[in-house]
């Protein structure tokens, strides 16, 4: 241990702790700005770029960014010198020097790191005014809207990017006041093998980066009196929306969620997790079929598209790994246009199909040309739980206050299988809870699968079926996934059945969700709301969903059968590494 | 001395320069020189070779490229002139070199002549102060050099 004093205070902490990580534990507040340390997700952001969090320290001549400087025995810091406050000032001065000041127009208003930090340290001028960088808007992609005039070069997004997602869209590029972070050869983030699984917009602190706004879109629908507006809900959703709203963390909001809905023009309110619940329908039986005729294990979950085209891009050869399950949303939007269309006797041009999603690779998914049908596509607009929120507020519904009601049917009735797709580990436990009983005829007791649960990155766990070990992976993180696809193609590791999320935790910590500002406790929270909405439900298996059952029988026939897989299925597509 | 076409002999020699060493972690500086050396710049098609040859990204690649002067990714003439504009050539009139070399070749800094053999370039200081002001061609180096000097450096060049 490392002793210290800071501001008078004696503390203790580790070697190599930093001198930020001391403050911390004396609950000593220094104002940082790059700094982001995801330690659950073994990402921390230390580049250093900004210095804002710079303090003194006796017998250093200069100022030591505290979020980098390691503790040693004996030192001695102050944190609020009038010199390290001015340097802080100066700094953030500087860094708004060349920075567009549209504060009350910009997306990231009121949730930007930089603002907020700006008006911590009151400051209402800048004294120096000089040359502006400007570059073009980037809004190639359906998913994520680059602004860089907003970057601050923090580098949290090429951390990100690079460190745990491995996908290596971002760097630095240029040098002095040229330099920005950008994508090789400055292509448009459509061109380079960005999976769009939006975790850079979730650490971004400025409006450089964030979603393709869709809000205006499903205004325009709603108020289409020719329009048959449907809103599919993910499970994820319910789990955050809440905190837009001052709720605590992990609150559960279901029913105040489709009330919210109903309130704001929907004409028909379902449930993603009903096409969860359909999925597994699929995806189990596609197991077992596997599993019985021999076909190509590992099988992956498909569910996430973030992970499918960071599959395409960097194991083209694998591509006959994953299921070839549509995911839960466009099944869910394939089932509308067809299925449920002719129910209501209405045509499949005249529906307009909303998603809302924890994601933001939901919007590039749902622009993919496969996933369309005679120029109609399955699913019509995503938005994320943030615009989703956004809404709310614009339309003045109070979500809090607002009493429960329930989901439309036949397409709003899931179980307890269907809400964990959202937390890492869910899909598979899912599967595995219908394809247990079908591969062994006899009934599951025990529903949780708890090895599978939980924040590592890569989880595995072993389950004896018909006297066979049955290997089970989880991976979540596109850089665990990495890991897990190499030992596989290498011939180092087995399994029967994998499970991938491309953001860490799973769709609760999607690039959609309200911003959890670097509190990882926020992912566990909502994680744990998951798994109460689970065990709060009669029905805990996919297969005994009486509405699917009944989807079977009128419409789709056999699960995996002829017409299951034309509707259902899909296939991958081979791309560049770049 | 260079070669500007993307010729498949000059990718088999950037394969094999990369196959020679010893490890391939932390040798993307030298592989890029290497390849600057041979295509006489570093587009696209070479980054994406290197790339794949390495196992760097690519955006790593573009990051460093972009980062170095030295580095270019322009299709740059025959011969490169470097004019030396460090501290002491900059006091001995580096300035009014660059100047005499814009003014027949009829092009500015950083670009290439129509003719594709010129490429003029200011860089900070080769080392060699005691020669300032200093012009290099290529990898020829003149020392002390006047505005009367130029048309004999380009004349050397065409002969």
């Amino acid at each position: 241990m490392i002793n210290l004093i800071i501001n008078d205070i004696e503390v203790s902490v580790a070697s190599g702790s930093t001198i930020l990580d001391a403050a911390q534990k004396l609950n000593i507040k220094i104002p940082t700005l790059c700094h982001l340390d995801l330690h659950d997700l073994k990402m921390v952001n230390q580049v250093a770029s900004c210095r804002v969090c710079v303090v003194e320290v006796e017998g250093r001549r200069n100022l030591a960014p505290s979020c980098a400087t390691p503790v040693t025995e004996g030192m001695v810091v102050r944190t609020n010198t009038l010199r390290s406050v001015k340097a802080r000032r100066t700094v953030l001065e500087l860094l708004l020097s060349d920075h567009p000041k549209d504060c009350l127009i910009c997306s990231k208003s009121m949730e930007c790191n930089l603002q907020s930090l700006a008006s911590d340290l009151g400051i209402h001028s800048i004294c120096c005014e000089g040359e502006m960088s400007t570059y073009p808007i980037d809004n190639s992609s359906h998913a994520i809207v680059r602004n860089l005039d907003k970057c601050i070069l923090c580098r949290r997004c090429e951390t990100m990017c690079t460190n745990v997602q491995t996908v290596n869209v971002y760097s630095a590029v240029g040098r002095g006041f040229e330099t920005v972070v950008s994508t090789p050869f400055d292509l448009p983030l459509s061109e380079t093998a960005c999976t769009f699984c939006g975790q850079c917009v979730a650490v971004c602190p400025t409006g450089a980066l964030t979603e393709v706004n869709n809000r205006s879109k499903v205004w325009d629908a709603l108020r289409d009196p020719n329009k048959l507006v449907i809103i599919q809900t993910a499970p994820a959703v319910r789990t955050a929306l809440g905190e837009m709203f001052d709720m605590e963390v992990g609150t559960l909001v279901t029913g105040k969620m489709v009330t919210a809905l109903r309130n704001l023009g929907f004409d028909k309110v379902f449930d993603t997790n009903f096409a969860a619940d359909l999925t597994i329908m699929e995806e189990a039986s596609e197991l077992v079929h596997r599993i019985e005729h021999g076909g190509t294990v590992p099988m992956l979950t498909s569910c996430c598209p973030a992970w499918v085209k960071f599959i395409e891009h960097n194991f083209p050869d694998l591509l006959d790994i994953p299921s070839t399950c549509k995911s839960p949303h466009q099944m869910f939007g394939v089932i509308v246009k067809t299925y449920l269309a002719k129910k209501l006797n209405i045509l499949p041009a005249d529906i307009v199909l909303v998603s809302v999603m924890p994601c933001l690779a939901k919007k590039y998914e749902s622009a993919r040309p496969e996933l369309s049908n005679d120029d109609i596509p399955e699913v019509d607009i995503v938005i994320t739980t943030r615009e989703f929120g956004g809404m709310l507020k614009e339309a003045g519904i109070d979500l809090p206050i607002l009493k429960d009601e329930e989901f439309d049917n036949p397409l709003g009735e899931s179980t307890g299988a269907s809400i964990i797709f959202g937390a890492t580990g869910g899909v598979i436990e899912a599967a595995l809870r219908t394809a247990y009983e079908w591969l062994t005829k006899k009934t599951l007791k025990n529903v949780e699968f708890t090895a599978l649960r939980g924040m590592s990155g890569i989880k595995e766990a072993t389950i004896p079926i018909n006297g066979m070990d049955f290997k089970v992976g989880v991976a979540h993180g596109l850089g665990n996934a990495r890991r897990l696809l190499e030992s596989i193609r290498d011939g180092k590791s087995h399994y029967d059945a994998i499970e991938i999320m491309a953001c860490p935790g799973g769709c609760i910590g999607g690039g959609g969700q309200p911003y959890h500002n670097g509190d990882v406790e926020v992912l566990h929270k909502r994680m744990e709301a998951i798994y109460r909405e689970d065990r709060s439900k009669k029905i805990r298996k996919s297969h005994d969903n009486p509405y699917i059952k009944k989807l079977y029988d009128e419409f789709l026939g056999e699960p995996y059968g002829e017409k299951a897989h034309r509707l259902l299925h899909t296939h991958y597509t081979k791309r560049q590494k770049l | 001395m260079y070669n500007k076409e993307l010729s498949q002999a000059n990718f088999d020699a950037l394969e094999n320069y990369i196959g020679s060493l010893p490890e391939k972690k932390g040798a993307l500086i030298p592989v890029l020189h290497k390849a600057q050396n041979l295509f006489g710049y570093l587009p696209k098609e070479v980054q994406l070779f290197i790339c794949e040859k390495l196992d760097v990204p690519s955006s790593k690649i573009y990051g460093v490229v972009s980062f170095y002067s030295f580095f270019t990714m322009k299709p740059r003439g025959q011969y490169v002139i470097n004019v030396c504009m460090g501290t002491a050539c900059f006091v001995r009139k580096a300035e009014d070199v660059i100047k005499e070399f814009e003014k027949q070749l009829k092009i500015s800094v950083g670009e290439t002549s129509k003719d594709g053999l010129y490429t003029l370039e200011a860089l900070r200081c080769v080392g060699a102060c005691g020669l300032a002001p200093v012009v290099m061609v290529n990898d020829k180096i003149y020392g002390h050099v006047e505005k009367k000097d130029i048309e004999k450096i380009l004349a050397e060049q065409s002969n």
